[in-house]
């Protein structure tokens, strides 16, 4: 035991910690930290003890109810007032989806598309850019901001100039992606929808009340996946994130796959069909890179590795053992 | 991974001394496997300690000398480790100031039952993980916990955060710095309550 408490190296490992988490940080800094921690071991532990909650909080943060949810509530008090809390809100989301498709003149949003196997670049008047991959259909806001975007089909890496003032948003199947100057991707699946972070800052809300969490904080690497009832957050490595953006190169990056996914994933991109034929086939993996153009080179390497079968019948290539 | 200007946080940019490769192990290892056993800790050390006053610097004391014997050889499970080192700086404790009777120390059946469920604890901080930050932070002093979520949410610099709130720049750090640590006592020392309470 010293004389200094546990209580106060805590509060300075705090202020040491607090001014690391600010981001003015320099040699000075780095040496003033060092030598204080070279004091005594409590030191080092108390800073891990915070930095380790800090993280935590940092990593998973469903910080707030969002202010969006708010809205739609307050709104939906006004417009019916009978109704419960979530079903005016559902019922109001409901509406404003509507209204987005059908009752809206069309020159407010202009829609891009791409075929299958087809990718576009989207410029924006800010310098911001939007990679559409794949059978991916969005509409961008026709106003002079250009800051807002409904992907409501596909997937689309968004490279985004940061505007404090004019927040981008990505919509995309009830949920909300706004930036804080960022890189990242929506992936929108059939019954899910993916959204990694890869670079900077975001802030993912699911509009639905009954999603719990409803925002996360993503710092690079997280991954949220989120289907109607649910939302979790994860983390990729570098390495993976890197492969799942090969196709904004046109390859697709497979690491330990298994052919059902990579499959899956070919399937994306072609007009021909892969298809597997059992179920020891689809569970075989595989590493390497590959055009996303080429199923038939995929399949050839199959064949080789495996020694599997390979059969074509009109616009589908079967794999079976 | 490029830098915005003002969100602050690159783990890269401080290391501590030491061996890098080695410490950073050691850190991970002391974040992923030692802090979520705190809650058993602290039951521990209230179980078989008087003075409550002392509870604080004794899970240091704990902590420090896990962390020297572990900068060594990281143990192959820690809460054993963890207990144990406890168990051991109370009887040196209550050795060296002869206050209380050594029997009062060290409740050995408790130890051994605590000891068999290494997972469970980390699996407590794990376990919906997000609904126990909401609730850790709902518990956080309301200037206290704006400034974490100004900060941490829509990532403003220190500057911003004091102008939304109509207060200084140290008064942002204060609120900051006390918010880190009433999180990590939280998440940490009081998971099995927040559990119970959600």
């Amino acid at each position: 035991m010293t004389d200094i408490t546990a209580t106060m190296i805590e509060e300075q490992a705090a202020d040491w910690l607090e001014r690391m988490d600010r981001g003015e940080w320099g040699e000075t800094d780095q040496s003033a930290l060092d030598e204080w921690l070279g004091e005594n071991p409590a030191h080092m532990v108390a800073l891990w003890r915070l930095d380790g909650a800090w993280t935590f909080a940092d990593r998973l943060a469903a910080l707030r109810t969002p202010r969006l949810h708010d809205t739609l509530l307050a709104r939906g008090r006004r417009v019916l007032p009978l109704l419960t809390k979530s079903v005016a809100a559902l019922v109001l989301i409901g509406i404003v989806g509507t209204a987005a498709m059908f009752l809206v003149p069309k020159p407010a949003e202009k829609t891009f598309a791409t075929a299958v196997g087809g990718r576009k670049t989207l410029e924006l008047r800010d310098g911001s850019r939007i990679e559409m991959n794949t059978g991916t259909v969005l509409r961008l806001a026709n106003d002079g901001a250009q800051r807002k975007v409904w992907l409501d089909k596909g997937e689309a890496f968004f490279d985004i100039k940061h505007d404090a003032a004019h927040p981008f948003v990505v919509i995309t199947a009830g949920h909300r992606i706004t930036d804080l100057g960022t890189k990242f991707v929506v992936r929108e699946g059939a019954d899910s929808l993916e959204v990694t972070l890869v670079e900077g800052r975001a802030r993912f809300e699911s509009a639905d009340a009954t999603i719990k969490p409803q925002l996360a904080f993503l710092s690079p690497g997280d991954v949220v996946v989120a289907t109607a009832t649910s939302m979790d957050v994860t983390r990729k490595s570098p390495k993976d994130l890197s492969s799942d953006l090969g196709w904004r190169r046109g390859v697709l990056i497979f690491r330990h796959t298994t052919l059902a996914d990579a499959v899956a994933e070919f399937n994306r991109y072609n007009t021909t069909r892969l298809v597997i034929g059992d179920e020891q086939t689809a569970n075989l993996q595989i590493n390497g890179t590959f055009k996303d153009d080429d199923a038939a080179s995929f399949a050839g390497t199959a064949r080789a590795v495996f020694g599997l079968r390979v059969e074509k019948h009109g616009d589908e290539i079967v794999l079976s053992q | 991974m490029g830098k915005t200007p003002d969100n602050g946080r690159d783990d890269a940019k401080w290391r501590p001394i030491g061996a890098p490769a080695a410490m950073r192990d050691l850190k991970d290892w002391f974040i992923r496997e030692v802090l979520p056993l705190e809650a058993a800790l602290m039951q521990f050390l209230r179980q078989n300690w008087r003075d409550k006053a002392d509870i604080a610097d004794l899970r240091q004391d704990v902590y420090v000398r896990v962390y020297e014997a572990a900068k060594k050889q990281i143990p192959d499970t820690a809460k054993p480790f963890v207990l144990t080192t406890a168990r051991n700086l109370l009887i040196d404790r209550v050795r060296r100031e002869r206050v209380v009777p050594i029997e009062t120390v060290g409740d050995l059946e408790v130890l051994g039952a605590a000891s068999n469920d290494v997972s469970a604890d980390r699996a407590l901080i794990a376990h919906d993980a997000l609904a126990k930050l909401q609730a850790a932070l709902d518990k956080l002093p309301a200037p206290c916990r704006e400034a974490i979520l100004l900060r941490k949410v829509d990532g403003l610099s220190r500057r911003d955060i004091a102008e939304r709130m109509g207060i200084s720049e140290r008064t942002v750090n204060r609120h900051i710095a006390e918010g880190m640590r009433a999180l990590a006592d939280m998440l940490y020392s009081e998971a099995a309550e927040l559990r119970r309470k959600s």
